[in-house]
């Protein structure tokens, strides 16, 4: 089977500095890959040239949907057009709309799968009532199962940390992803809610069929939850395996020995 | 005959840029440190230049030297405008430090608003005739078809003004400390910086340069109301934004592109749209080069 | 709060700005007669209003530092009051409606004519409303647009002898169409940048009227335009004047409706997300520019089309009614009202326009008084007068029973 995500040789300069560099990856349908490295690694980086936030400024990025015949390259697509494409994220430094309501975050999601316009808006046709019927309810049923049900009107903003990381997955899911990329989810949880983080992410890729690339710092999150692993380093590919293969690897060790004792 | 007009445009051009200088490094700094555009700075070079109008009033009454009044005149003005300044930055701004932009730019033009009618209701709507103070340069006789002693007066006190103040941002303790609250504020304050003090010091010297620019080019045209702060400090924004804002030596740059744009453009193409010139080139600038001539480029982070 | 502590701040406060204020308020030189006039009075009347506000100021910084916290806990109260006031909205309504249709014919025509122009500021306020307050656009340029409606009434009724109802669609149209071509070139920049280009826009184009004589007749403007009329009938001017009135009003319904139904759809959701979050925005699939775009010239129509009614109504327009301040004015409606509640900008304009006429005596104070009010709105009540209240949703949970 092909890959539904295919990033070759990415590499993202920023003055003299290279964020990334020549940094290729491969996901497959129904995989959970983590990719992990040290502070200003070039993680976040990483996402958002494969998003759209950043033009790369080297190699190049594919995406196959699930079932489509073709890969398509998305190097150079504004953002929402990536979304529409299937890839969705969330920040590490979260960006919600926070004087929306908990809903209206998720029905946003929703928005390049709906269809009305201002004619829409004004007459309400029944098309319209229609769908913002769809809207509404399919928002609420995806916050039933992040299990912010009980938050559905509340302002993003007031809700308590561990809840708006929650949130801006939930909103993920509503642009109908193939491919979720989550930025550091677990970031400032406790271990609780991180507990509650590892069921929600495998019941996102068992139950709603996406695969998930996931930024952490949380190793035994990652060793827990993670098929497949790619480490960075100052931008560049150190290493990829299984968690086994990555716990043993010197590179690997050496990378984060060297952060700590740097630290 | 022709050659004179270029030369008188230049000149003209120059002194426009020296004022716009003045002002336009007091956007500058407040931009690079808070991040704001002081939509009232151009108020407080305004009151500036109405308070050497008041100062030199009174004292000429009691027939004191009009050296002296001036000298007197615009020491006041340096003093009240960056009075002013901090003021302002203590009420309007420093409760919305942590506020959205937009709160401390509508605060910003809601101040600008108030001070333009405070002056206007104070004093009057009139224009009113800014006193000569200074005799005639007599060496500048030879050259006074191109430049006069006021317009030669704002260009050495514009070059000694900037002068000074790079020594001081280059040098002094406070002017370090500025450039790394603009780099950096949070890592300014981690390493010790009194940021509250920064802010109240960039405000005290950009409304003391403006003051200096209001009271040279009053003495200049010869009158002002309350009005002559809104278009300056537009044009003077208008200035800082084009030499990248931010930037001390854009914001003079900026400047003085501006003010011989203007100057040629009203001398050689029409007079009618004198200020319609330095919107355009703002709106060309900003839309083919954001970050200004010596700007440098962020790309916000995600 | 009356220690030894503050009182001495509060005097420090008092006897700083007697300082700050004493030049401009206390001497007045007048040059013509060379005489120097002291107004000592002033000096006492800063030192104790000074005195007493840096109470009032400190006090109310602390209430906000307080209440920061408070209304994180207190969204139950939110809820509560909008029960009770739609409780009462209804007849309300139907009051207000009454009382609108048959003002006037019992009001002199002069306030009927600031009735007017209280409407005009209404429906301005509703327009820029979409652009700053829903999409997080701060528009300083939004009297060009106002301009450009006024200009395609006068100019065509001028030169071809289009009537009201012919231009008030093309008003609205051509205001649009300069909505999207402004909009273009400033689609990259944000906050204080895009404010300060669009000021640029409206002042270029106040300035382009005022100098191209040939096309807009110059600062001395465009006089002798026609009333609205219907179906050819020539109104007297008590007349016109109620007629004008009524078309305002069912101009500012249809604005409300327009808006509210704009807001509450998948148009409003993603101007609102962009004001939030460009990037996040995005992220999520929004088309930044579109929506931009939209923003802008959706925005522009009412403008357009008040514009139309404005040189309807004062039948000679000249460049001198849309300056920077008008834009500001605008503004001041949309913030002090409260930005993205349509309630809120009504009631702001309402206040904006009525007040002064109220006070009279004190109406030169006006622009120095919404000038400080914008600033104390900001820190302390960023919102707005009424704020802005989000559409709840309500669902059945399981186990509730059907
Ligand atoms: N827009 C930008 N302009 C300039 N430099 C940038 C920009 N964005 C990121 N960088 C730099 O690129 C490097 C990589 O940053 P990045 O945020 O990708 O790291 P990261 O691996 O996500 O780190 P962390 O684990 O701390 O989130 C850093 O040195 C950062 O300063
Ligand atoms: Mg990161």
């Amino acid at each position: 089977m092909a890959p539904i995500l295919e990033v070759d040789n990415l590499s993202m300069v920023f003055g003299g500095l290279r964020a990334v560099d020549s940094l290729s990856m491969k996901i497959n349908e129904g995989e959970i890959v983590a990719l992990i490295g040290p502070n200003g690694a070039g993680k976040t980086t990483f996402f958002n040239c494969v998003t759209g936030v950043y033009v790369p400024t080297e190699g190049d990025v594919y995406i196959q949907a699930p079932g489509a015949t073709e890969r398509r390259s998305i190097k150079g697509l504004k953002p929402h057009k990536i979304t529409e494409g299937g890839l969705a994220r969330t920040f590490q430094n979260i960006r919600l709309f926070s004087n929306m309501s908990v809903l209206e975050n998720v029905m946003i999601g929703h928005h390049h799968r709906l269809n009305s316009e201002v004619f829409g808006a004004v007459f309400r046709d029944k098309k319209t009532r229609e769908e913002e019927e769809k809207v509404v309810h399919d928002s609420y049923e995806i916050l039933k199962k992040i299990g912010l049900e009980n938050h559905v009107n509340d302002l993003a903003k007031n809700l308590p940390y561990g809840a708006q990381r929650r949130l801006e997955i939930a909103r993920a899911i509503g642009t109908d992803p193939f491919l979720l990329l989550l930025d550091e989810p677990a970031a400032g949880m406790n271990p609780q809610e991180t507990k509650d983080l590892v069921d929600l992410i495998l019941r996102i890729r068992d139950n709603e069929k996406i695969s998930v690339l996931l930024i952490e710092h949380d190793m035994s999150l990652v060793m827990n939850l993670s098929e497949r692993i790619y480490v960075v380093d100052y931008g560049k590919l150190i290493a990829t395996g299984t968690p086994q293969e990555i716990k043993t690897n010197k590179e690997v060790i050496k990378a984060y020995l060297g952060e700590e004792v740097d630290a | 005959m022709k050659l004179d007009f270029f030369f008188q445009l230049l000149m003209s051009g120059l002194t426009r840029g020296s004022i716009y200088a003045l002002i336009a490094l007091g956007y500058t700094m407040v931009y690079g440190i808070v991040k704001l555009i002081n939509f009232a700075h151009g108020e407080i070079y305004m009151i500036g230049a109405f308070t050497a109008l008041i100062v030199s009033g009174v004292l000429s009454m009691y027939g004191m030297n009009p050296v002296f009044i001036f000298l007197i005149a615009i020491t006041a003005a340096i003093i009240y405008s960056a009075a002013y300044g901090v003021t302002l930055e203590k009420i309007a701004y420093a409760p919305l430090r942590k506020a959205p932009r937009l709160s401390a730019l509508i605060s910003a033009i809601g101040m600008s608003m108030f001070l333009q009618n405070y002056v206007l209701l104070a004093q009057t709507s009139d224009f009113l005739p800014f006193p000569e103070l200074l005799p005639e340069f007599g060496f500048l006789d030879p050259v006074k078809f191109i430049i006069s002693t006021n317009q030669f007066l704002i260009l050495v006190t514009t070059t000694v003004v900037m002068v000074l103040l790079t020594f001081f941002i280059k040098f002094s303790r406070t002017g370090k400390a500025m450039r790394a609250t603009s780099q950096d504020r949070d890592m300014a304050q981690l390493v010790g910086i009194n940021i509250n003090k920064v802010i109240s010091i960039t405000f005290v010297i950009g409304s003391a340069l403006a003051a200096i620019g209001g009271v040279l080019i009053s003495s200049h045209i010869g009158q002002i109301n309350f009005y002559i702060g809104f278009i300056a400090g537009i044009k003077a924004f208008v200035a800082a934004v084009l030499g990248g804002i931010g930037s001390i030596p854009g914001a003079v740059l900026g400047s003085f592109v501006l003010g011989i744009t203007e100057s040629f453009g009203t001398g050689y193409i029409s007079s009618d749209y004198e200020d319609a010139f330095a919107f355009v080139i703002l709106i060309v600038i900003l839309i083919f080069k954001p970050s200004g001539l010596l700007g440098r480029k962020v790309s916000e982070k995600v | 709060m009356f220690n030894l502590k503050e009182l001495r701040k509060s005097f420090l406060t008092s006897l700083w700005f007697m300082f700050l204020t004493f030049p401009i308020m206390v001497i007045k030189v007048n040059t013509i007669t060379d005489t120097v006039e002291w107004r000592w009075r002033n000096l006492a009347f800063v030192g104790v209003s000074a005195f007493i506000l840096s109470f009032v100021w400190r006090w109310a910084l602390d209430r906000r530092a307080k209440g920061g916290k408070a209304k994180k806990d207190g969204i139950g109260f939110k809820a509560t009051v909008l029960a009770k006031t739609n409780q009462y909205k209804l007849p309300g309504l139907i009051g207000i409606g009454l009382l609108v249709a048959i003002l006037p014919f019992f009001a002199s025509m002069y306030t009927t004519s600031v009735l007017t122009t209280a409407l005009m500021y209404v429906i301005l306020g509703l327009g820029l409303n979409v652009v700053v307050g829903l999409g997080g656009l701060l528009h300083l340029g939004y009297a060009a647009f106002y301009a450009v409606g006024a200009y395609t009434y006068a100019l065509l009724h001028y030169h071809f002898g289009i009537s009201f109802w012919v231009a008030l669609p093309l008003g609205a149209l051509f205001s649009a169409v300069l909505g999207l071509l402004i909009g273009f070139p400033v689609l990259r920049l944000r906050g204080d940048y895009l404010a300060i280009v669009t000021l640029a826009f409206g002042e270029i184009t106040r300035l382009v009227l005022e100098n191209w004589n040939d096309f807009s007749f110059g600062p001395s403007g465009i006089a002798n335009i026609a009333r609205p009329g219907i179906a050819g009938i020539k109104m007297k001017l008590p007349q016109a004047t109620i007629f004008i009135y009524f078309i305002a009003i069912a101009m500012v319904i249809l604005t409300i409706f327009l808006v509210n139904r704009l807001e509450n759809s998948r148009v409003g959701r993603a101007w609102e997300a962009m004001r939030e979050d460009e990037i996040a925005s995005q992220a999520m699939g929004i088309d930044l520019t579109k929506t931009k775009l939209l923003a802008f010239s959706i925005g522009a129509v009412w403008a357009g089309f008040v514009g139309v009614l404005f040189a309807a109504k004062t039948t000679f327009i000249n460049p001198a009614s849309f300056t920077v301040w008008e834009s500001i004015v605008v503004l001041c409606v949309v913030v002090i009202g409260g930005m993205g509640s349509i309630p809120g900008v009504v009631v702001g304009a309402l206040v904006f326009t009525l007040l002064p006429e109220l006070l009279r005596s004190v109406s030169e104070y006006r622009m120095l008084v919404f000038g400080i009010t914008l600033v104390i709105m900001m820190i302390f009540r960023p919102g707005g007068l009424i704020q802005k209240t989000r559409k709840s949703y309500k669902f059945k949970k399981e186990g509730d029973g059907e």
